[in-house]
């Protein structure tokens, strides 16, 4: 009878997703009672602070395990979750009037939000890799509704069918290399497989096999070389405001997921999954920043510097040292900062139901609107990685780690991509400051908070590159405690 | 030493302060205060570098006005400021030019003034933190950053071409750049986890390292100078820069490149240096004698003395890899005459194309008819230009090669051939633009110049003549500095 008797898990750890989980399903039901989209609206921004607020208030340098230790709460996950928190609140408020024109500002815009993040969350704190593939589910199936949210649009319709298709695939290459590994090591818990892959004498053949499969599920949800080929349509073809989603916290969610894979679960396979992952961040910076120049379409441009950017990332974690996986925190929080500031852009500028698709829609921007042309340009020197920016010091942590373990032909690699990358980031500038406003350009109108976030979200990429320490040493203090 | 905010940090700020309050005073509709907010802060600006030569100490090699704070301590990176013989110069003539540039486009540009102003002071400030600074992030920082401004100034106020000028310009030296990037993260552990500049000084290094360092700094400093072949932005980006663009990149911006194979290559790499000079000496030749024959058939003034800098440029390196007190004080004071020429031939062009709207030396000729003063200070300039005694083009040129001569006299001889190609190239281009009979209406309309431009001809005359008649004062201040850099180049610290 002693099996049977249910103890009660600690919920303590979990308690930010409980809230999540729990305002996601209120909004939902009081949507449908009152239809009041601006209640929704108000409701999920605080729920994102008060998430926020609890999960600072909670956090503490030890690591707790709760759900018999298949749920992880640990320094790294706290960090990632706050600043998925804060992009998912940045993300809502830049779209509403996005949405709002193109009315679909529906209740079920945050309840999908709200369930992708609780997604992330659950990736980011997954500590078996059944409860890993639950998180990316979720946040899986609510961003392919997000994408197809816009339902009279073909285009859209085309990307969420695209997405979803690919995203299945991804999702059974990955669920296949879990089968193999658990073949292999006899069970689902990620710091066990360590243990069991540590004592050796396995065999190598099944575990580069499933490797090879977890890795490329990996890269695909990555949006990595080869694994890539969704990123750009899918950008382009989703409404912005869900592009914006896209392109930002499940970023924060998918490096989680690399790490507690390939670092909690299989750092033992180091050496096999080391060369993958360089091959893999080699042909991004290169697809990526050489596909960039030739498009003509700034979300589909940005897919293409999305892209190089998780390659650069990838060189981080691919080190398998402490500093490397620290530069890779740091790298893509700094990323999902500029991300948001730059699609925030594109989403804010889509005005008067026109979406500032074209990259021709940005020319003379200067000249009609110049602080959003420099907050604009900030971004684009930070993603081209020129100080005295964020996004120098997330390439310098990187090239630095690289250094550091020997692999410089890889940081020059990396370096000459960044400057073939940084002419499409120049081009952008180009065209704000060099050219003439277009002559059917309508006037843009201002909307007090969107664009006090969106200023305040520049300004940050240039404060934090003028003064990154803080930044520097929370990913610091949050790898340490984790990796102990 | 001031307590609290160092001068150093002053000459840093102070204009890139004044700078982001201009652009706070928003458009075009305030122009006027914009203009005098710019005066103020260049004239500020440079107030606060004078004390930085009557402070100096010219008899220690040792950095001076030091300032040190924890900046990134995560990766050991600090805020650490310093002059020494060799920077000081650099920074008050950096500060000196930002403040004729804020005249010099007083009234010529009209629109958006602020963002105009304010890109010169912010560019201002970034390059003496290149110069100041003594933490190789730090001075990474400042030396990509500087990139910023002026890809701005080239493309908004630019001529025609303005755009490719200046994504070329952008690009071709964030290239040196990020190789030295990977670099210094290399001598980050080489150093044992240092970013300072003055460690990496010390690091033994094997040769093989030695020579991809010495690689990976020459492409950096080699495209900024720029030398001979990495030089082909340079007259691009000249033509099509507004006259203060043009200015701040031949007086300053070359400098920077010069100034980095002082500070980093000598003293980091001294072996491969020593190995390798054969290769500088080539490049720097060729420079001198084969791009003085390119100016020769220029018939656009500012390309012609955009290839004028880069022969002159040539001289510095030159001097800098002969290895004696006397090359590399003389490619010094070159670095400093050649600041105050370049910029005074590219007013006078300014001057001109202001009027005329044109740079091709054919639309010009009898100019001396309609505009007597000003064809007497550009014939000086021209002059000092030619390299003639008592101008300060005279005495880098000579210093360069007489070291030469210590080293190798056919270095000197084709190094000579520059007196003859400059007169040549310089003084024939002004007998065309100046004398003969008034070429066309234009010309005859021509009005001479005010007196806001005949105050900037004037005092850079003064300079261009007091240098030239009494040097000993800036290589005093050098001399310290340069034999403290000579006998640590003279030690191998090769690695085996």
């Amino acid at each position: 009878m002693d099996a049977m008797t249910f103890t009660m898990p600690e919920l303590a750890p979990a308690l930010p997703e409980i809230l999540i989980l729990a305002m996601a399903c209120a909004i939902l039901l009081l949507d449908v009672i009152t239809k009041d989209s601006k209640l929704s609206y108000g409701l999920t921004l605080i729920t994102l602070v008060g998430a926020a607020a609890l999960t600072a208030f909670t956090a503490s340098p030890e690591t707790h395990y709760t759900f018999s230790g298949q749920f992880v709460d640990d320094a790294m996950g706290d960090v990632l979750k706050i600043m998925a928190y804060f992009a998912t609140l940045a993300v809502v408020v830049y779209s509403r009037n996005y949405l709002a024109e193109r009315g679909l500002l529906r209740g079920e815009y945050f309840v999908l939000a709200l369930l992708a993040l609780l997604g992330m969350m659950v990736m980011i704190s997954a500590n078996n890799f059944l409860v890993l593939y639950v998180g990316l589910e979720l946040l899986s199936l609510s961003l392919y509704a997000m994408v197809a949210f816009q339902r009279d649009s073909a285009v859209a319709t085309e990307a969420a069918m695209k997405y979803f298709i690919l995203g299945a695939l991804a999702s059974g290459l990955l669920l296949y290399g879990m089968s193999l590994i658990y073949g292999l090591t006899g069970t689902l818990d990620l710091p066990a497989m360590a243990q069991v892959l540590h004592e050796g004498s396995k065999d190598d053949l099944i575990l580069a096999f499933g490797l090879v499969f977890l890795v490329a599920g990996l890269g695909f949800k990555l949006g990595v070389a080869p694994f890539h080929m969704w990123v750009p349509d899918i950008y382009q073809g989703a409404p912005s405001a869900v592009t914006l989603f896209i392109a930002t916290a499940p970023k924060l969610a998918a490096f989680a997921f690399t790490m507690r894979i390939l670092v909690d679960g299989l750092q033992p396979a180091i050496g096999d999954w080391q060369g993958m992952l360089a091959v893999m961040a080699v042909l991004s910076l290169a697809i990526g920043n050489l596909a960039a120049i030739m498009q003509t379409d700034i979300k589909r441009m940005l897919a293409y510097s999305t892209i190089s950017h998780m390659g650069f990332l990838l060189l981080g974690v691919l080190t398998g040292t402490f500093g490397g996986y620290t530069a890779g925190l740091f790298y893509v929080i700094a990323y999902v900062l500029m991300s948001l500031g730059t699609f925030g852009m594109v989403v804010y500028l889509s005005q008067h139901g026109f979406e500032a698709a074209s990259l021709d829609d940005y020319k003379g921007l200067n000249q009609t609107r110049p602080w959003l042309a420099a907050l604009m340009a900030m971004l684009m020197f930070s993603m081209a990685g020129i100080p005295p920016f964020i996004g120098f010091y997330a390439k310098l942590s990187v090239l630095q780690a690289l250094v550091g373990t020997g692999w410089t032909w890889l940081a020059v690699v990396a370096v000459v991509f960044s400057l073939i990358g940084a002419f499409y980031y120049l081009r952008v500038i180009k065209l704000m400051y060099f050219d003439a406003p277009k002559a059917d350009a309508r006037p843009i109108q201002s909307t007090g908070d969107i664009q006090a976030l969106l200023s305040a979200n520049g300004l940050a990429v240039l404060i934090l590159g003028i003064l990154p320490q803080p930044l520097v040493a929370l990913c610091l203090h949050a790898m340490q405690a984790t990796l102990q | 030493m001031m307590e609290g905010i160092g001068l150093l940090s002053l000459a840093i700020w102070v204009p890139i302060v004044a700078g982001v309050l201009i652009l706070a005073t928003g458009g075009d509709g305030n122009r006027d205060g914009q203009r005098t907010l710019a005066l103020l802060g260049a004239g500020l600006g440079f107030l606060v570098t004078l004390p930085l030569w009557t402070g100096f100490d010219a008899t220690t090699p040792a950095m001076q006005f030091e300032e040190l704070a924890a900046w990134i301590p995560a990766f050991n990176i600090q805020y650490h400021l310093g002059v020494d013989g060799i920077s000081m110069p650099f920074v008050i003539l950096n500060s000196f030019t930002t403040l004729l540039v804020v005249l010099a486009g007083w009234e010529v540009i009209k629109e958006r003034v602020g963002q105009y102003m304010a890109a010169f002071l912010i560019q201002s400030g970034l390059i003496n933190g290149v110069f100041c600074a003594l933490d190789g992030v730090l001075f990474y920082v400042f030396f990509e950053a500087m990139l910023i401004p002026l890809y701005l100034i080239i493309g908004m106020w630019g001529g025609p071409n303005r755009v490719y000028a200046a994504i070329k310009f952008f690009l071709y030296t964030l290239l040196g750049s990020l190789l030295m990037l990977v670099a210094m993260v290399y001598l980050f552990f080489q150093s044992g986890g240092s970013f300072e500049i003055l460690d990496w000084h010390k690091v033994p290094l094997a040769m093989s390292a030695q020579i991809l360092l010495f690689v990976a700094f020459f492409f950096a400093f080699a495209v900024k100078v720029p030398m001979w072949p990495v030089h082909t932005w340079l007259p691009d980006a000249h033509v099509e820069a507004p006259t203060g663009g043009s200015v701040v990149l031949a007086a300053i911006t070359l400098k920077v490149g010069a100034y980095g194979f002082l500070r980093f290559t000598l003293p980091i790499v001294p072996d491969a240096a020593q190995e390798l000079t054969w290769l500088i000496v080539t490049f720097s030749l060729i420079a001198v004698v084969y791009i003085g024959l390119v100016a020769l058939v220029q018939s656009d003034m500012k390309k012609l003395i955009a290839y004028s800098s880069i022969a002159h440029m040539g001289f510095v390196t030159l001097g800098f890899f002969l290895f004696n007190p006397l090359g590399i004080e003389g490619g010094l004071i070159q670095m400093i005459s050649h600041g105050f020429i370049s910029a005074a031939m590219f007013l006078c062009v300014g001057v001109m194309y202001d009027r005329v709207h044109s740079r091709q030396i054919s639309d010009y000729g009898g100019v001396v008819n309609t505009m007597p003063k000003f064809a007497a200070f550009f014939m000086l300039f021209a002059m000092a230009n030619a390299g003639l005694p008592a101008t300060s083009g005279f005495v880098g040129e000579f210093m360069v090669i007489l070291g030469a001569v210590q080293v190798n006299f056919w270095w000197a001889f084709l190094a000579a051939t520059t007196l003859i190609f400059g007169a040549a190239y310089t003084l024939w281009m002004y007998k065309r633009v100046i004398f003969g009979p008034v070429a066309n209406d234009h010309v005859a309309e021509l009005t001479d110049i005010n007196s806001r431009e005949f105050i900037v001809l004037a005092v850079l005359a003064v300079c261009v003549l007091a240098m030239g008649l009494y040097p000993a004062p800036l290589t005093e201040v050098m001399h310290a500095s340069v034999n403290n850099l000579l006998a640590h180049v003279g030690q191998s610290k090769l690695l085996y």
